[in-house]
């Protein structure tokens, strides 16, 4: 009886070593992204495929973007993010601190597949968004076509949806100002042109409600709190989809802002790291991923694999891409603090 | 043996027990001491550290800025040794090769985001140098830097850097009252468009006072009501009232964003009833703040004035009536004294607790209802800015500190008052 139980206990300790030997061998990346349905649509198209193939598992984390973070981790030497999906712009600044792994592009395979905006020192370009004006078809038959129409009260009175954040919101004003798309952060680099988007945008300050999180500029729209906002395309079309809305994109003058995806300092599994990231380039996952939410693949090819109902609600569709722009990584990482308050004082005024 | 001898023994003996008894005492006493101390010690050590720490941490941070110290050591070493308006030869060399290497370690970037928050001209000034740094040997570095840019060869410019430069800086605490520190131009108020601190502040007061407020003409009737009904009607409505205390706060929030918006319950009852032609502005501004803030924090305000009622004796008021005092002075002169500790207790919760909310105002608030917690998120996650939201932090920090010592000298006049 003792003799037995004693074989039961030490096959048991033989066996959850075996189990915890199991675990250190098998490596486990762990992949970090912004949630909802957009980390769906890297699950489905490239968290899967990867561990299907190459049998490397893959923990999942979410956060809202605070690279703060991701500084804290590798200050403390414990990386325990392998790869991350983040804003160009915070990217390229958290890139320029040593807070990332530099790219070795060269196993990336031909440079020439990436919209050149996705090639950066650390990040790898992944999708492509935008912010565009969307608003109820329902509510609104015959409904604003340019950004001008956006401030145009008289015509499609109501309220009016921005972004708390000078990001995206004083491009919209300027443009509808009369501002070439194309000089856009020349004008806005100027303290003549910052107050000339302020000015534009006191037209509208009484009838703005100012929304925070994406989910929100989505929210207030179907609760018709308001009669336009600006919104991720990706928003829009969810709701579309999901909740049976039936919302418009207004694709003038629409702001195209690039994600990446990189590798925070001293991550324990930098080689299976970077092999995600070379897989999560490849056209048919980029093509793949568009089956769940509609932002641009960066990879030129994955075009070719999309299907024809849903290129049209891409931002590098053709059509769309010619009415965007990209948004300026460069300049919104110089000025991007010292606009910010400058936009807050606007706003308590 | 007299009886007398006999009763002095018993004294003697009676004294010598007292003395036993008072050292028994003392032991017991100072057992009973270290017991509760070691009781209260496992809290003790985790508000040091968990409490106490970060917030001198924070303290610290907000006018601790090493980094160039930490990133250019060998320009910052022999910068302060030369003490020329514009430094020598030496500076300028050291200045160039701590950039490289910085540059090469990918600490160059941390080292200029001082000057980036500081002095943005000089951070450009800064940058587009050390993009242009000569790669082979030059004769003089010093007519290299001056060359390329003639700032390089100003005063200001060189006070300016080793103002940043140092190790400590006033610069984000005056940033706080709106007044910008530099070196070249000493303390000035920044421009009207750039006030924003001050504004943030004096919102959060006025917000968290003002809820306190509302909270506090909600709360006292009902807890009076409680205080004096059957105790099964308290029960009941003390149930209603903490109800909503045991749900989070996020739900509490969204079900007023489903209440009070545009196309919200409140809005089509009244539209259906005829009773207004459009709908009703309840949200996306102070009002919306108000209700969701005073309706979370009410059972904070409502508990300690309820606690002190309960315990004032009904005779009091009796009596005062019974000696010709009218009803209202019996309240005013009686009563309401009598509760003081407890409106004092509520109020000072409320408040507090108000100043750091920020869930709330920015899911149910307009653009004027920033409040500093948003901000100080703010400078942490989005811009990195530690220094900034430190400083935050010990500006609304010496406020509550404040504000909680006045509170107390009330609070401790009210319980005088009514002892």
């Amino acid at each position: 009886m003792l003799k037995n139980s004693r074989k039961k206990l030490i096959s048991l300790i033989a066996f959850s070593a075996a189990l915890g030997f199991g675990a250190l061998e098998a490596k486990t990346l762990t992949f970090t992204s912004f949630g909802g349905a957009y980390q769906t649509s890297q699950r489905e198209a490239y968290l899967k495929p990867f561990t299907a193939k190459t049998g490397i598992k893959i923990n999942e984390a979410s956060y809202d973007g605070e690279s703060g973070k991701i500084i804290a981790m590798v200050n403390a030497g414990r990386t325990v993010w392998d790869v991350i999906d983040m804003e160009q712009s915070e990217a390229n600044r958290l890139c320029e601190e040593g807070y990332l792994e530099p790219i070795d592009w060269d196993s990336m395979g031909d440079k020439d597949r990436f919209i050149a905006a996705g090639i950066n020192e650390c990040g790898v370009g992944s999708i492509v968004y935008s912010y565009v004006i969307g608003y109820d078809g329902d509510k609104i038959k015959d409904g604003p076509t340019t950004i001008q129409d956006f401030w145009n009260l008289k015509k499609w009175p109501g309220k009016r949806g921005l972004r708390k954040n000078p990001k995206s919101t004083l491009e919209f004003a300027l443009v509808a100002d009369g501002v070439s798309l194309k000089d856009v952060y020349k004008v806005l680099g100027t303290d003549a042109g910052l107050r000339r988007a302020f000015k534009k945008l006191d037209q509208i300050k009484d009838q703005v409600i100012w929304w925070s999180s994406g989910a929100q500029s989505a929210q207030i729209l179907s609760d018709g709190e308001v009669a336009m906002t600006s919104a991720y395309n990706g928003r829009i079309f969810n709701a579309n989809r999901d909740e049976g809305k039936n919302f418009k994109t207004v694709w003038d003058a629409h702001l195209m802002e690039i994600e990446v995806l990189v590798v925070p300092k001293g991550s324990k599994n930098k080689k299976e790291a970077m092999d995600f990231i070379r897989f999560a380039s490849t056209p048919k996952q980029q093509a793949e991923q568009t089956k769940y939410i509609p932002y641009g693949p960066i990879v030129k090819d994955a075009i070719a694999f999309v299907s024809d109902d849903m290129k049209p609600n891409l931002p590098t569709y053709a059509v769309n891409l010619a009415k965007g722009r990209m948004m300026d990584p460069e300049f919104w990482n110089e000025n991007g603090e010292y606009i910010n308050e400058r936009f807050q004082s606007w706003l308590l005024r | 043996m007299s009886t007398k001898n006999l009763q002095l023994n018993d004294s003697l003996d009676l004294l010598e027990d007292r003395k036993h008894l008072k050292k028994a005492l003392r032991n017991a006493e100072k057992r009973s001491r270290l017991r509760s101390l070691g009781l209260t010690a496992p809290l003790v050590v985790f508000l040091l550290i968990f409490f106490a720490l970060p917030v001198v941490y924070m303290l610290f941070y907000s006018v601790y800025t090493p980094q160039v110290k930490e990133y250019l050591p060998r320009f910052h070493e022999a910068l302060q040794e030369d003490n020329a308006v514009i430094p020598g030869e030496e500076v300028f060399q050291l200045l160039a090769k701590d950039m490289r290497s910085s540059k090469k370690a990918h600490t160059l970037a941390r080292a200029l985001k001082l000057f980036r928050q500081q002095d943005i001209p000089l951070w450009r000034l800064l940058k587009k140098t050390s993009r242009k740094l000569p790669r082979q040997e030059v004769v003089s570095m010093k007519a290299w830097f001056i060359q390329h840019n003639q700032a390089w060869g100003k005063a200001e410019t060189w006070a300016d850097i080793r103002s940043i430069g140092s190790v400590f800086t006033p610069f984000y605490l005056t940033k706080t009252l709106d007044y910008k520190y530099s070196a070249s131009r000493g303390l000035q108020r920044v421009e009207e468009e750039e006030r924003l601190y001050v504004k943030v502040l004096l919102n959060t007061f006025g917000i968290s006072m003002m809820v306190t407020l509302i909270a506090l003409c909600l709360a006292f009737p009902v807890a009076y009501l409680i205080a004096h009904t059957k105790p099964k009607t308290a029960n009941m409505l003390m149930i209603l009232v903490l109800l909503p205390f045991w749900t989070s706060l996020l739900v509490r929030t969204y079900a007023w964003i489903v209440i009070l918006q545009r196309e919200g319950l409140v809005n089509q009852i009244l539209l259906s009833t005829g009773l207004i032609d459009a709908p009703l502005e309840m949200m996306h501004n102070r009002f919306g703040v108000y209700v969701t803030m005073v309706h979370i924090l009410l059972p904070f305000m409502l508990l300690p004035i309820y606690s002190v009622m309960q315990a004032i004796p009904d005779s009091y008021v009796k009596a005062a009536l019974n000696l010709g005092a009218n009803p209202a002075q019996a309240f005013f002169r009686i009563y309401l004294p009598l509760t003081l500790p407890g409106v004092a207790a509520g109020s000072l919760l409320v408040f507090i607790l108000s100043l750091g909310y920020y869930i709330t105002p920015t899911l149910v608030g307009g653009a004027k209802e920033t409040m500093v917690s948003m901000l100080i998120a703010e400078r942490v996650n989005v811009f990195l800015n530690w220094s900034l939201a430190g400083a935050l932090g010990v500006m609304l920090f010496i406020a509550t500190l404040l504000i909680a010592v006045v509170g107390r000298r009330f609070l401790a006049a009210g319980t005088m008052g009514s002892q």
